[in-house]
């Protein structure tokens, strides 16, 4: 309850405040939203901000968000394929001269790890289980 | 008071979203999306997609024995229909196909009014789930443990209806089936995916077409108002926002039923391997596997060396008839206890008391063993080109301070 009221006052200010910086603004019409760069990745898409990635920005963003793209991980000839299967099965026209370019830009910020038959587990978040707490047993 | 998120509680207070246009690029409002991407669903769930959109539930949330509506994962090839039919009953099914001697077309109102009801709880499991582990990486989404659950279903069974439909039991191969979300190009003619079972699945008595999750109407996400269920095999035969059914005198052709997509190589293949069309091979039942969902991967036990552990196992033929655990990477197993099935094809549940010997770092293993013998692998599986069927053990995070 304490944190719902905390999240409460905090969302008044943020309203206030956007409210008090955007006075000169029409209200009917808010501008776009601008591409800008935080932590080395395009705040719009979440791509790496290299390279050419504004022509994957330009040519693979219609039909899917970018997440299926930053999900992935493979190399050129993976790519390729990837890119083939879309042209032959789902509609994805021919990249022209882009093609290149865009492969390299895949192959280079979102090529494959080596992990083996089984990574260690990662990004764990620890919490204190006590023995008293019980488990969910109540939910199940 | 429920638990209520922030991105709930725009909604409840009535706040108008408009004010996160005006906030600066890049910059969202507390970190909330204008519209919420998954409507009717746990806020914890893992968006791996939102166009289109799919999410997974972590572990721990899916420790109720039978999956809530909210939690069951959403793996969608397309846009969902836009708005869900303001009258569901008017929803219509057509049963076509090389093997019915004509098309018969029933409303939701009819199936629910000339066929037994019939309910079971069903595991659906997408073939990709455990993608992510796969080396070389596999394309697609990268879903790491939660593209399964399994909630109770009510419909009715695929059989009668087929039956109803006069269809040919010795043309009959497979069905196939095809329904109202729309493909992501816009393209209207483009069919988002077409899929299905061979005939003595269809036939089984757990196939159904249902229009009920938990007693409540599907969620739209989940196919509402009409899907199928398979259950056992990938849950991509289990077609949503169901609209035909075509009983085939062959294999099915549909959309996503060559090429790599939901096939592996008829024979093994060393990982990263080419492999033909021709080579690869549809898959049918599912896997033995399954999930430690209690504790939560992560936990310390400052106050006692002792932990209860449970989670579910389940199989695509046949049934489990064992789970163990391992706290020392394999080398010794203890039995779990293991309940049966609700009936065919629902996951069994299991639990175990652990006690350790000492304090330090700990994983959990869970290997289940179906009726036949097949054991979950400790490594990965076969490697195949989309990455599916991965039942390698699962396992969770545990420290004894
Ligand atoms: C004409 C529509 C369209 C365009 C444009 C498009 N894609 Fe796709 N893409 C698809 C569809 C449809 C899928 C399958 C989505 C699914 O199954 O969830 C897909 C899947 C993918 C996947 C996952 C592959 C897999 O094996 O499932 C990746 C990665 C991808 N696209 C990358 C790209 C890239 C890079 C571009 C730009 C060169 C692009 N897409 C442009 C339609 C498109």
């Amino acid at each position: 309850m304490r944190s719902l009221r905390h999240f409460l006052l905090l969302l008044f200010l943020v309203v206030v405040l956007v409210q008090a910086c955007s006075t000169d603004e029409a209200p009917s019409a808010p501008p776009p939203r601008r591409e800008n760069i935080v932590d080395g990745l395009d705040s719009l898409t979440g791509l790496i901000a290299q390279g050419d990635y504004r022509l994957v920005k330009g040519n693979c963003l219609a039909c899917h968000s970018a997440k299926l793209i930053t999900q992935n991980r493979a190399t050129r000839e993976g790519w390729l394929d990837m890119i083939h299967w879309m042209q032959e099965t789902q509609g994805l026209p021919d990249l022209g001269k882009n093609e290149g370019p865009i492969v390299d830009y895949l192959a280079t910020y979102y090529a494959p790890e080596e992990t083996g038959r089984r990574p260690p587990l990662d990004s764990v978040e620890w919490y204190i289980l006590s023995a008293a707490g019980g488990q969910s047993s109540a939910e199940r | 008071m429920p638990y209520l998120n922030r991105r709930r509680f725009l909604t409840v207070a009535g706040l108008p979203v408009v004010f996160a246009a005006r906030l600066p690029a890049g910059i969202g409002l507390l970190g909330l999306e204008t519209e919420d991407p998954l409507p009717g669903k746990h806020p914890d769930l893992t968006i791996l997609n939102d166009r289109p959109v799919n999410a997974e539930t972590p572990p721990h949330l899916l420790d109720q024995r039978i999956t809530g509506a909210d939690r069951l994962f959403v793996r969608n090839n397309g846009i969902a229909p836009a708005s869900p039919p303001a009258d569901p009953s008017a929803w219509e099914l057509r049963i076509a196909g090389e093997a019915v001697p004509e098309p018969v077309v029933f409303t939701l109102a009819e199936l629910k009014q000339r066929f037994e009801h019939h309910t079971y709880q069903l595991t659906l499991e997408c073939g990709g789930n455990g993608r992510k582990e796969f080396s070389p990486p596999a394309s697609g989404n990268q879903w790491s443990t939660g593209a399964v659950g399994c909630p109770e279903w009510t419909g009715v069974r695929l059989r009668d209806v087929l039956e109803a439909a006069n269809f040919d039991r010795k043309k009959a191969v497979y069905v196939g089936y095809y329904g109202r979300d729309t493909h992501l190009s816009g393209d209207p003619d483009k069919v988002v995916i077409s899929r299905g079972v061979p005939i003595a699945k269809a036939l089984e008595d757990e196939t159904l077409i249902a229009w009920n999750m938990n007693g409540q109407p599907l969620p739209h996400l989940n196919g509402y108002p009409l899907r199928l269920l398979a259950s056992g095999y990938p849950a991509s035969v289990s077609g949503k926002w169901l609209s035909e059914i075509a009983v085939r005198d062959r294999v099915h052709d549909g959309e996503k039923m060559g090429g790599a997509s939901y096939r592996v190589p008829c024979k093994p293949v060393a990982p990263g391997a080419e492999v033909d069309d021709e080579d690869m091979c549809i898959i049918e039942e599912m896997p033995v596997k399954s999930l430690l969902t209690s504790p939560k991967t992560g936990a310390i036990l400052s106050d006692t060396k002792t932990l209860p552990i449970a989670g579910h196992a389940w199989c695509g033929s046949g049934a489990v008839s064992k789970v163990d655990y391992s706290i020392d990477f394999g080398s010794t197993w203890q039995a779990c206890a293991l309940t049966k099935p609700a009936n065919r094809y629902a996951w069994q549940h299991f639990s175990a008391q652990i006690e350790f010997p000492q304090e330090g770092y700990y994983e959990i293993w869970a290997r289940a063993t179906d009726d036949q013998g097949r054991a979950q692998p400790m490594v990965l599986p076969n490697w195949n080109p989309r990455g599916y069927l991965n039942n390698a053990c699962h396992r969770i995070a545990i420290k004894v301070v």
